[in-house]
């Protein structure tokens, strides 16, 4: 599988047997015929030249990985990771046993996801192909690159943005104050507050993600609109019957990415909205791991919740993906 | 507007859409929007699509200029709009000079450029030289140190655990600790990669040929082949660095470290009062808090919006390279 997604990524140039040999272009044969030895003192400014990055790599991608132990043990900061006791799989209870808190997590969680997906995905699409048929390229232009800038600012940002144009002080309300309406109070209504997210950010994210569709939507070839045409297909059996089944391969791999990113709910900008609307209404597993492990110092379960989500994490992408598969669709990689 | 919009797409069209247009069933007046687009034709439908896509522009557009405005407003035009001016009538940079002139916001702003310089530098070296290691397949562990950059594409290591090895190098409450972890990322590596592949090998190998060693192509012909990937890669890390919140707030407990992003969330996000103890220079008529607090939303975003425009040309290329040839 992961084979087959190294062959995928590299560009059609270097793919199957090069005329100069496979070999790095120093005029030696094909790399099977030298000995490792060889091969490693040949290539050793190169691997030298990789090896801050791997490292980096390994050392703040993988090696947390390890740390994940502290998730069946009774961490202990001052005995640090090795010195702490095993414990098994207790602090995995908050999970099986359903504690009230991790359950309301779960759940804000989910109906996150799901808004994410129902909400928030199609939106791109939509601007994608109301870009495309936009025949003026200079308004495009310029409407892309407007719509690209949200995504550019931080959580940080956007939330003072929100809050400045829609909160309780902010612009909208002291206009409708001034002009004697009772106002709109989004912003600290916990009954409100998914709905405050959501449109956080398809405000922030919606115009990017347009980037890959309307590349998909330049990729369709014209002459099949052209051939449509001839047929007396209208504008929207075009749509239809050319474009969208032209962009459905990029929408479907978007779609697996955005699923195997579910779980991942916003947590910077959940984590900075918690305090005015409360726990109930707006803690999602991360915001959970961060409040109980580095907040109130319950390392082991909040390492435990995180791990379980991760696993979650990755088997969805590769479900996901298997999903892909079945219904004829590429996917992100093969299998 | 409408005969603009009909007289251009002629000149776009092949000649078989313009026959096909002509044969077509459809009146006669449809033939102007023949473009491989998806809209009607119809006055009403171009109308709404202007009038979808105005409103979309002014949802992102009117924030900016409002929080613009109220930071550079005077202190009467404030209390009279209550709160938000769209429009300052007498602006003045009084409440940059104030933030400005020392205190919080000053020493966060250095912390935040200086974080953000080195951090891009450092990203950008290491992401490139990586990069460059894996453009060439067939080389020593080529397949296994590409899949360990591929896998990272898969997980995040989680907040726990990254936190404990933050912890147990002794980066916490270290600037490093914000640049080190985030200075390799998978994805940019694969985007660099692919570029580096695209590049007309003959001339590299020519190179070789010459005597050149792998570090003179690297720097004399691969990187300034390569400007526009690394502008748009640039890019990508000095926005994380700049926009960087939450690892701040993890990593760094020592306020006197606090980069822009933290100072902006206790004081705008959190409400927290901007006074003589926090601001040096506020002066007898200190400016209203209002504009004090969106100068510093607007110092936190201005430099994004200064390098945008320079960048946003390679966006196209530079992203595409990465995530549709796959």
């Amino acid at each position: 599988m992961a084979v087959e997604a190294t062959r995928r990524l590299r560009p059609g140039k270097a793919r199957g047997p090069r005329p100069r040999g496979d070999g790095g272009g120093r005029g030696g044969g094909p790399a099977a015929g030298r000995g490792r030895l060889a091969r490693l003192r040949r290539d050793r400014f190169l691997l030298l030249l990789a090896l801050p990055g791997i490292a980096v790599v390994l050392l703040f991608c993988y090696l947390p990985l390890l740390g994940n132990v502290i998730a069946f043990k009774d961490y202990q900061p001052f005995l640090g990771i090795s010195g702490s006791p095993w414990v098994g799989l207790s602090n995995f209870d908050v999970i099986f046993n359903g504690d009230p808190e991790f359950v309301t997590a779960l759940k804000n969680t989910l109906i996150v996801a799901l808004a994410q997906v129902v909400f928030v995905f199609p939106v791109p699409i939509a601007v994608a192909l109301l870009l495309n048929s936009l025949l003026s390229e200079r308004i495009k232009r310029i409407v892309q690159s407007v719509l690209y800038l949200p995504h550019f600012m931080s959580w940080v940002i956007v939330v003072a943005l929100f809050q400045s144009m829609l909160g309780n002080a902010g612009m909208l309300n002291t206009w409708l104050a001034h002009h004697g309406s009772g106002g709109f109070h989004i912003i600290g209504d916990p009954g409100l507050f998914k709905v405050l997210i959501t449109s956080q950010v398809v405000w922030k994210d919606s115009g990017w993600g347009t980037i890959l569709f309307l590349a998909a939507l330049s990729r369709i070839d014209t002459s099949l609109y052209e051939a449509a045409a001839v047929d007396g297909a209208s504008k929207t059996r075009q749509l239809w019957h050319v474009t969208l089944p032209g962009i459905r391969g990029v929408v479907v791999l978007m779609f697996i990415l955005k699923l195997g990113d579910a779980l991942n709910t916003g947590f910077e900008q959940i984590l900075l909205q918690q305090a005015p609307v409360g726990t109930d209404a707006s803690e999602v597993l991360d915001t959970y791991v961060y409040n109980h492990g580095v907040i109130n110092g319950d390392w082991g379960v909040s390492a435990a919740v995180g791990l379980v989500k991760g696993v979650v994490s990755v088997a969805l992408v590769l479900g996901a993906n298997k999903v892909a598969h079945i219904f004829g669709e590429r996917g992100v990689y093969e299998s | 507007m409408s005969t603009a919009v009909t007289n251009r797409p002629a000149r776009r069209r092949s000649p078989i859409t313009r026959a096909a247009g002509r044969r077509s069933p459809a009146p006669p007046g449809r033939r102007g929007t023949t473009g491989p687009g998806t809209g009607g034709a119809s006055l009403p439908v171009r109308g709404l699509k202007g009038l979808v896509l105005l409103v979309c522009c002014a949802v992102v557009v009117v924030p900016f200029v409002a929080v613009i405005s109220t930071s550079l407003a005077d202190k009467d035009q404030v209390t009279k709009a209550g709160g938000f001016v769209l429009w300052p009538d007498h602006p003045s940079l009084y409440a940059y000079r104030a933030v400005l002139s020392g205190g919080v916001v000053t020493r966060a702003l250095l912390v935040s450029v200086g974080i953000t310089v080195v951090g891009t530098v450092l990203a950008l070296a290491c992401t490139a030289a990586l990069a460059y290691a894996l453009s060439r397949p067939g080389t020593f562990a080529h397949k296994p140190l590409l899949l360990t950059v591929l896998f990272t594409l898969m997980f995040s290591p989680g907040i726990i655990p990254s936190y404990l090895v933050v912890k147990e190098f002794g980066l916490l409450n270290s600037y490093w600790s914000l640049i080190v972890p985030v200075m390799v990322n998978g994805f940019n590596v694969i985007v660099m990669r692919s570029f580096f592949m695209d590049l007309p090998q003959d001339i590299l190998d020519s190179a070789r040929i010459d005597g050149a060693g792998e570090f003179r192509v690297l720097t004399r012909i691969v990187l300034p082949l390569s400007k526009a990937v690394l502008a748009v890669v640039g890019l990508f890390y000095a926005v994380g660095f700049w926009n960087s919140f939450f690892t701040a707030m993890l990593y760094i407990n020592d306020t006197a470290k606090w980069p822009l992003q933290l100072v902006l969330r206790t004081y705008v996000v959190n409400n927290a009062p901007l006074g003589a103890d926090n601001i040096a220079a506020l002066g007898t008529t200190p400016p209203p808090q209002q504009s004090l607090q969106m100068a510093i939303l607007v110092i936190s975003l201005v430099p994004i919006l200064l390098v945008y425009p320079f960048l946003q040309k390679h966006f196209s290329k530079g992203v595409m390279v990465g995530a549709v040839k796959g």
